[in-house]
């Protein structure tokens, strides 16, 4: 396994937004990581790349073993030599993420420089390589601009081939495309995953677009208010959710065919890391609560039909 | 970046004619009459005319200010009405001392100031920071006269190592610089923090460290000069504000300046040493104001591309 997040715990001094996340990741695999705003989706991410103390969380539980060591015991300077190497991150806004007084070409050069200890011409030579793959026209020129000159489609591309540069074994894509049109969204994702198969990647897919996953996941874990609700397989996760909470994001995505004004939402909204309630987090907003919801915490239990699932009155199987 | 660079310096031409009109305008406009300075009492009518005559003041205002910018673009700033020495060479004797006083505390707040500002933005709302920030409200609080006053009790009186006042040599410059500099780094360091804080929870920065940079290279070469984009206009602002504004200064060390003639002429109605130290405060802050566009502009893409 390339990826195994077990038991993961994260907290911001006595605040506990995300508790008990467990999945894997192999090789050439995508992951699915689902749930509305506020469930802990970027949270999980930035817990992977080592990157919480910078916005004030820590790991307070469990382990992240990646490629059969477990991050969670390694010093930031040896947390370093991963990040950018092994582990890429793309990040939810290609906007801002670029800096916007560097040259595009240099912001990608820097990591092939650094991590793979290329010369000045040989990092652009990969650079240049990286966005020819990507597709980008005129990648000569588009090195020499910045980020403000380019589209947000391109932008996106510049930091997936930023992400490209270190060779990783396994890239964090949160809500790549959210800032994007939907036609550069298609793109965007159909260039993911062809990099995953061609160069048997891991990627980790923050959404809350549940379309996107049907689309290209190999496999889904749904997140709840800081808490795992179900992780499966994509194929019988989307033909039969047990989880009400993902029955409900499926019930989300439009289909061909509806009746106008038919899509249904979900009442209510996700509660704050400050104010979640005992037993089930969903148990206000879900339509099979009972009382045992109210008071006792669902674990993640292994199921038999594969996967784990969170949940005392699960949908039954067809 | 040329055409910018001439179009900027093209848009101070009206500036100036703008400041050099009200610096001409409001001494008019100000009670007390320089002719009586000149005039013995009890003086016949006949002889305030002649004096008025002789410096021109008999003559309509409009013309008056068209033969004293005439002058003045000709590097005539006239002749001092109570020294009877002409105006230029006054100005040519202080400004050196002014602008070394000021140049100086000038370097001195942003060095001192951007490295003060670094240093609580990194230790964020631990005791460094608080030791800074604490220092900073009494660096803007506390008039600099009074640092001044302080600074030459403890080591020009009690200790000897400075002289307590004059321009003679570098040793004269050290408590001035540091009295006039503390303002300023007081300012800098407040601005450098809040921008440094700022630029460091962007987006772009989560991303160089999850590419791996090492922080140090993220701090000084990305982080850093995004902060020092409002720093630079603070700065710019300055250069005026510190040639004028040492005033207490000067006269606290007895040194000769700007600011110390400035007060000198105006006290003596002795308008056009007054006028030549308005327009030298104005075309420094018009200048700065330049360099820092200029600054900003290298700086930032954006800023160059908007401008082009």
């Amino acid at each position: 396994m390339l990826l195994s997040v077990r038991d993961l715990s994260v907290r911001f001094g006595e605040v506990e937004p995300l508790s008990g996340i467990s999945f894997d990741i192999d090789r050439g695999e995508i992951l699915g990581l689902v749930g509305e705003s506020g469930s802990g989706k970027s949270l999980t991410a930035m817990a992977v790349a080592g990157l919480l103390p910078l916005v004030g969380g820590r790991i307070a539980a469990g382990s992240v073993t990646f490629d059969g060591t477990d991050l969670t015991r390694l010093a930031e300077d040896q947390l370093r030599t991963y990040r950018g190497r092994r582990i890429a991150f793309v990040t939810q806004n290609p906007m801002t993420a670029l800096d916007p007084a560097q040259r595009v070409g240099e912001q990608i050069d820097v990591v092939a420089r650094l991590h793979r200890g290329q010369s000045r011409q040989g990092a652009r030579a990969t650079t240049l390589d990286l966005l020819t793959a990507l597709r980008i026209p005129e990648a000569a020129a588009i090195c020499d601009a910045y980020p403000h000159q380019l589209s947000g489609g391109m932008k996106q591309r510049i930091v997936i081939a930023m992400a490209l540069a270190g060779e990783p074994d396994l890239i964090i894509a949160d809500e790549p495309t959210t800032a994007l049109d939907v036609t550069v969204q298609a793109q965007i994702i159909h260039l993911l995953g062809q990099l995953v198969r061609e160069r048997a990647l891991g990627l980790m897919l923050i959404t809350h677009d549940m379309g996107v996953v049907a689309q290209i996941c190999d496999r889904v874990a749904v997140l709840y208010a800081g808490r795992l609700a179900e992780t499966r397989a994509a194929a019988p996760l989307f033909a039969a959710p047990r989880h009400p909470y993902t029955a409900a994001l499926i019930g989300c995505i439009p289909r061909e065919g509806m009746a106008p004004g038919s899509l249904a939402g979900i009442p209510g909204a996700v509660p704050s890391a400050a104010a979640y309630s005992a037993g089930c987090r969903f148990h206000a907003r879900c339509a099979r609560m009972t009382g045992r919801c109210r008071t006792e915490v669902p674990v993640p239990a292994e199921r038999p039909e594969g996967g784990a699932l969170a949940c005392h009155n699960p949908l039954e199987v067809p | 970046m040329l055409s910018y660079l001439i179009k900027r310096i093209l848009l101070l031409v009206p500036v100036f004619l703008a400041v050099s009109a009200v610096i001409f305008l409001i001494l008019h406009l100000i009670p007390g009459d320089p002719v009586d300075n000149l005039l013995k009492v009890g003086s016949s009518a006949s002889k305030r005319a002649e004096i008025e005559a002789r410096y021109g003041l008999d003559r309509p205002l409009i013309v008056q200010y068209g033969i004293w910018l005439g002058n003045v673009l000709q590097g005539d700033l006239g002749t001092s009405i109570v020294t009877r020495r002409p105006v230029a060479q006054l100005i040519g004797q202080v400004m050196p001392d002014s602008l070394q006083l000021g140049g100086l505390a000038l370097l001195l707040s942003s060095v001192a100031g951007v490295l003060l500002g670094v240093l609580a933005a990194k230790a964020r709302d631990r005791w460094p920071d608080r030791l800074v920030m604490g220092g900073v409200l009494l660096g803007s609080t506390l008039p600099s006269f009074w640092i001044g006053l302080i600074l030459i009790l403890v080591f020009s009186v009690q200790l000897g190592w400075f002289p307590v006042s004059g321009a003679r040599g570098w040793s004269s410059l050290v408590l001035p610089v540091i009295t006039i500099g503390l303002g300023g780094i007081a300012l800098v360091a407040r601005v450098t923090r809040v921008a440094m804080i700022d630029t460091a929870g962007r987006d772009f920065v989560l991303l160089l460290h999850a590419k791996g940079l090492p922080p140090g290279r993220i701090l000084w070469r990305h982080v850093l000069r995004h902060a020092m984009i409002p720093v630079v206009t603070i700065l710019a602002l300055r250069i005026g504000w510190i040639l004028g504004g040492a005033v207490t200064v000067e006269y606290v060390f007895a040194r000769p300046g700007l600011g110390t003639t400035l007060i000198k002429a105006l006290n003596q109605h002795d308008y056009p040493v007054v006028q030549a130290c308005l327009l030298m405060l104005a075309i420094a802050v018009m200048l700065g104001t330049l360099l820092g566009d200029i600054i900003q502009a290298l700086m930032d893409p954006r800023v160059r591309e908007a401008i082009t």
